[in-house]
């Protein structure tokens, strides 16, 4: 089976810092990929890329077969097919639940009002919003907000879904929902890329776990391999920051009286 | 003399109303160009071609630095002497305050779009808008509420910057009122009325505009 994205040897420059060095990486249709790595590795990027929002540099990125890198790719094309969630959800303040849902299934794919609609009904019912159908954002709580964001990608019929840090702006409270929508996709077999800081999450999810630094993929792994026995010392360093806080002894100290 | 004056404005009524119309004629227009160039104006420069923003920043440059009067004077006795062009002098007023006018309605614009979030433009792109559906349905509507007050100010002085229209000739409310005067020497009076149309024109609308920058301060 050929992948369905598929990167070789690519490379990425912000002016004369090369934030992407030589990577490769191939995912295939049904795979869920979760990217890890410290802050400003280029796991964002890297998802940016895919969608077009970062022109690369140099090597080679193909989706569907098709190389992204060559200068008559159809973006607009590209996009509605790999649908993108953001950190901070990014929703139109201006339109209503179902306006955010709808514009790009009406005016982009030029789709039948009833079918969207119903489409939109759905997805909506199946993140448990249905009610919130005419709210407008700012009455939606964060989690609420992303679990909306997540349908208006998702109402466009994508073949992938990337998840770019979808949790880090949220309360802990709000970051079960979100996960537990991401969570349902990837039972359903829908491709996706998922960058997180959600260690717990990664593992349960995961069909693979790709360690990136300092623009580079340092490793390759399933879950589980990756979680109990990282093959280097880096990966390793980035574990025991994760599990630092959950294994710290607990404060003993008597109350004085007052 | 109280009522000899109160009649002097009853039957000077009709000029005044043909010189009003001129100047309302030459500000309505005006701002409706200079809308129509401002968004313009303020989606080339969002767009962030460097040729395009390199032109427009001198077209801005040459409005804010050159005196509206300046450029009356050049466009309508310039224009005939360099390049035998002549327009009539009402459509040079209208063509001078639309430029100006497009320039401030235009920086205004691309300050509002200059300021929605990065994000909105993302998110926008990644359902596969093309770039005026990303203007048209997300960036525009969001902006307008930023640039409305600023604009309607910059609406309020069109209308009293139309008065230096008298200077190349136009007969406008000012230049009526001045005829009057010549024959009558009735100054006060007469640029009382003046001070009262351009109070009344303009007032509501800078008004308005407080009314709005509250109001869609607090949503």
């Amino acid at each position: 089976m050929s992948a369905l994205i598929e990167f070789q040897g690519f490379n990425k420059f912000f002016g004369e810092a090369q934030v992407l060095k030589g990577i490769d990486l191939s995912v295939q249709s049904g795979e869920v990929v979760v990217i890890l790595g410290p802050s400003g590795c280029g796991k964002s990027t890297l998802l940016r890329c895919l969608n077009g929002l970062e022109a690369a540099h140099s090597g080679s990125l193909r989706f569907a077969g098709n190389e992204l890198l060559d200068k008559r790719t159809d973006w607009r094309q590209v996009r509605q097919d790999i649908g993108m969630v953001f950190q901070s959800y990014h929703l139109f303040p201006h339109m209503s639940v179902l306006d955010n849902i709808l514009l790009g299934p009406l005016k982009v794919q030029k789709r039948d009002t009833r079918e969207a609609r119903e489409q939109a009904q759905k997805l909506l019912e199946r993140v448990g919003l249905a009610d919130k159908r005419d709210a407008f954002p700012r009455q939606l709580s964060g989690g609420q907000q992303q679990r909306i964001a997540i349908v208006r990608s998702l109402c466009m019929n994508p073949q992938v879904m990337l998840f770019d840090e979808v949790t880090a702006a949220l309360d802990p409270e709000m970051v079960k929902e979100v996960l537990e929508v991401i969570q349902g996709l990837a039972r359903d077999g829908m491709t996706l890329l998922i960058v997180t800081h959600e260690m717990a999450f990664a593992r349960a999810v995961a069909d693979r776990v790709v360690f990136m630094e300092a623009g580079r993929i340092l490793e390759h792994n399933t879950p589980e391999a990756f979680f109990t026995n990282p093959q280097t010392a880096r990966a390793q360093q980035f574990l025991e920051k994760f599990s630092f806080v959950s294994t710290l002894p607990k404060k003993i100290k008597e109350l004085e009286p007052i | 003399m109280a009522s000899s004056g109160l009649e002097l404005l009853w039957v000077s009524l009709p000029q005044l109303g043909k010189g009003a119309a001129q100047t309302l004629l030459i500000s309505l227009l005006s701002i409706a160009f200079s809308t129509l160039g401002g968004v313009l104006y303020g989606v080339l420069r969002t767009l962030g071609n460097r040729l395009v923003n390199v032109v427009l920043r001198v077209y801005l440059e040459l409005f804010r630095a050159i005196p509206v009067l300046v450029w009356l004077y050049l466009l309508f006795f310039g224009l005939p002497i360099f390049f035998g062009l002549s327009i009539p002098s009402f459509w040079c007023a209208v063509l001078v305050l639309s430029l100006w006018g497009a320039s401030e309605v235009g920086e205004v614009v691309r300050g509002a779009l200059y300021s929605l979030p990065r994000g909105q433009r993302e998110a926008g792109l990644s359902i596969g808008l093309s770039g005026p559906q990303l203007y048209g349905y997300v960036l525009l509507p969001q902006a307008l509420k930023r640039m409305t007050p600023p604009t309607i100010n910059v609406y309020t002085r069109i209308i009293k910057t139309s008065s230096l229209a008298v200077l190349i000739g136009v007969v406008d409310v000012i230049k009526v009122g001045q005829q009057i005067i010549e024959r009558t020497y009735e100054s006060v009076l007469i640029y009382g009325a003046l001070f009262l149309f351009f109070f009344f024109i303009c007032y509501p609308l800078s008004a308005a505009s407080k009314v709005l920058e509250r109001r869609w301060a607090q949503a």
